[in-house]
């Protein structure tokens, strides 16, 4: 299977979903942002919001609701969410820690770092701390070659990270507990 | 020191707003087209200028923009390409973040050769903060009047929009990126017919990326003749080269091209040569671009000092030679192992494969199966005759160049380091351990002694 063909859950997360009212305004400009016809080219903008309002991943009500919006079909909104890597269709933690694994990164250390991580978070690349704090992600190349290894965090990158650095960056992150955005302004 | 086409002003204070990039001769090229010349003197600039797409491919982009059709009624789009995924790159970002300006200021000088009235730059989603910079100057620029109705008074009407993307290396490919961009799945189209014809929305498009975009604007300024100036042969004006790997100073440079790589891996004024150890190998044009040996990168086959241009890079074909791709150089120490790089290379085409075609999504993950198993000390010897099969089966065999992309690194590794494979194999404890060459390099053997 491509690892661009991913399941979409349909057990966890029946909570409801409904877009906040700034998030609302914000989807309908960027529906009518498009030539007459072409709207669902505000389909991966509408979902990155949707992520952001539904504690950073995408539950079938979040994508119902996105699908309803918009005036598509369902499969329209799931397909394109099974697609693309920065959309979670499993439920995350308060972090999502993107660690870049690819090779020029992989030069640097990013091996190191990533096992760093799992050893201090107890858990596996993939997988979410117990505490729901952090979500562990090892993913492919983020455009930071020149300063790996490095993480994402929500919109911030974290580059030419060491282990005093990342242990820092957990640290702060724990005592600010607050949700990051790949949308933070 | 060389002459800075893109860079010329980067580190000036304030260029990343309107005032200090205006301040700084900023929007000149605006000023210049829309005033003085008609959409097809500056075409015939941009042609002059012998400029290629600095996003990979490296096709001339006056050719590519003569291409465009031109029905009757029908809009035409400009979209820049700022889906920077090749690993091994990271200059579009740079641009971008430090001076957004000079790509709003090449988007909109280009869209009046092209006569698009609305341009879209597709920045992949990671780069989220950096499509807020962009925004950020688009407005900017908007309130000034160089976006809107009737720019400069010229009759000429523009409008620009920023689109995230959402993690998806293929989205790089101009007909993925068109798809992504109407909001579906980032499946590549088969081509013809090709986007100048049938793009966005099915009309014709131009799809460049941020650096070819950002260079129409020193090449209005000063003419194509100018730009041509620099550099040799076919290989005109400058290239951002983002450098990384055990390289003393990695960063963004613009070069000339046409320096020798030897200068540009060991000056100062560049990589500033190895940081600690022995250089072993290089990476010049983003991972998927033959890996060559480090001896090699710098001397082409017959002797001749190589050249940071297209043809230099690729002097002595697949066999000997490599490429420039998107200038995302990296280069390996003699710490580095080549079956775990070539094992990481394999991993990430067999992540990013859209699926569409069966060699490449097999393939993909053949490849990343037979390699894992090799690097961890559980191959075979007929592993490495199987890895140089697939590859060759992935080859030419799909819509998109993906799956050259992923064949390459591997039939490249395979060709140079073979021996490094048979060691994975013959030594399988050792490998074992992920840091083996760290703590005793691997030494050539004399059959492998020149590539």
């Amino acid at each position: 299977m491509s690892a661009r063909t991913r399941p979409i859950t349909t057990t966890e997360g029946t909570k409801p979903f409904a877009f906040s009212e700034t998030a609302l305004a914000e989807c309908r400009e960027l529906i009518a942002r498009y030539p007459e016809g072409r709207s669902k080219s505000a389909l991966i903008p509408i979902l990155h919001i949707a992520q952001a309002e539904n504690d950073g991943w995408l539950s079938v009500n979040a994508m119902d609701a996105v699908a309803h919006l918009m005036g598509l079909r369902h499969i329209e909104v799931y397909e394109v969410a099974s697609f693309y890597s920065m959309f979670n269709l499993h439920p995350v933690g308060t972090y999502v820690l993107d660690v870049c694994r690819t090779t020029p990164c992989m030069l640097r250390g990013s091996d190191e770092l990533i096992h760093h991580l799992e050893k201090k978070l107890g858990i596996h690349a993939g997988e979410t701390t117990k505490d729901g704090m952090f979500t562990l992600k090892a993913v492919e190349c983020l455009g930071s070659c020149g300063s790996g290894p490095m993480l994402q965090c929500g919109a911030g990158y974290h580059e030419d990270l060491t282990i005093e650095k990342v242990d820092a960056l957990i640290e702060e992150l724990r005592a600010r507990n607050q949700r990051t955005n790949y949308t933070d302004r | 020191m060389a002459r800075k086409l893109l860079f010329e002003h980067i580190d000036k204070p304030g260029i990343r707003g309107l005032e200090g990039y205006r301040a700084n001769g900023g929007y000149r090229s605006v000023e210049k087209a829309l005033r003085t010349m008609s959409p097809d003197a500056v075409l015939e600039e941009v042609k002059k200028s012998g400029l290629r797409g600095r996003g990979g491919a490296g096709f001339p982009t006056g050719m590519k923009w003569s291409f465009l059709a031109k029905p009757e009624g029908v809009p035409r789009y400009l979209v820049v390409n700022a889906d920077e995924s090749e690993p091994g790159t990271f200059k579009d970002r740079y641009l971008m973040e430090r001076i957004p300006h000079i790509l709003v200021e090449g988007m909109i000088t280009s869209s009046f050769a092209l006569g698009a009235k609305t341009s879209y730059v597709y920045v992949r989603g990671e780069y989220f903060y950096v499509a807020r910079i962009l925004e950020q100057a688009i407005a900017e620029a908007r309130a000034a009047g160089w976006l809107g109705k009737n720019i400069l008074g010229s009759g000429f009407d523009h409008d620009i929009h920023v689109q995230v993307g959402a993690g998806a290396y293929i989205c790089g490919e101009e007909t993925a990126l068109l798809e992504s961009l109407e909001g579906k799945r980032g499946n590549p189209r088969i081509k013809p017919p090709f986007p100048a014809v049938k793009g966005l929305y099915d009309c014709p498009t131009v799809v460049n990326n941020v650096e070819t975009i950002a260079a129409v604007v020193p090449i209005v300024n000063d003419g194509g003749e100018e730009y041509a100036k620099i550099g040799i042969g076919k290989s005109t004006g400058t290239k951002l080269i983002s450098a990384g790997g055990n390289i003393k100073r990695p960063g963004v440079y613009e070069i000339d091209l046409g320096i020798t790589c030897d200068e540009f891996i060991n000056s100062d004024e560049y990589c500033g040569g190895v940081d600690g150890r022995a250089f072993k190998a290089v990476v010049p044009g983003g991972s998927s671009v033959p890996i060559v040996p480090y001896e090699l990168f710098l001397k082409t086959p017959t002797g001749e000092n190589r050249l940071m241009t297209y043809e230099s890079l690729s002097e002595g074909g697949f066999a000997q030679g490599t490429m420039m791709g998107s200038g995302g150089f990296y280069a390996y120490n003699d710490a580095q192992c080549i079956v775990r790089s070539t094992w990481n290379h394999a991993r990430f085409y067999h992540h990013e494969s859209c699926g569409q075609c069966s060699p490449c999504r097999e393939g993909t993950g053949w490849l990343d199966k037979v390699l894992e198993r090799l690097e961890h000390g559980e191959g075979r010897m007929e592993d490495i005759d199987l890895l140089w099969d697939i590859q060759r089966k992935i080859e030419g065999n799909t819509i998109c160049p993906l799956g050259d992309a992923a064949a390459w690194p591997v039939a490249s590794a395979i060709r140079h380091f073979r021996d490094e494979f048979e060691y994975h194999v013959t030594h399988r404890e050792k490998v074992k351990d992920p840091k083996h060459f760290a703590r005793e390099p691997f030494r050539k053997s004399a059959k492998f002694a020149t590539a």
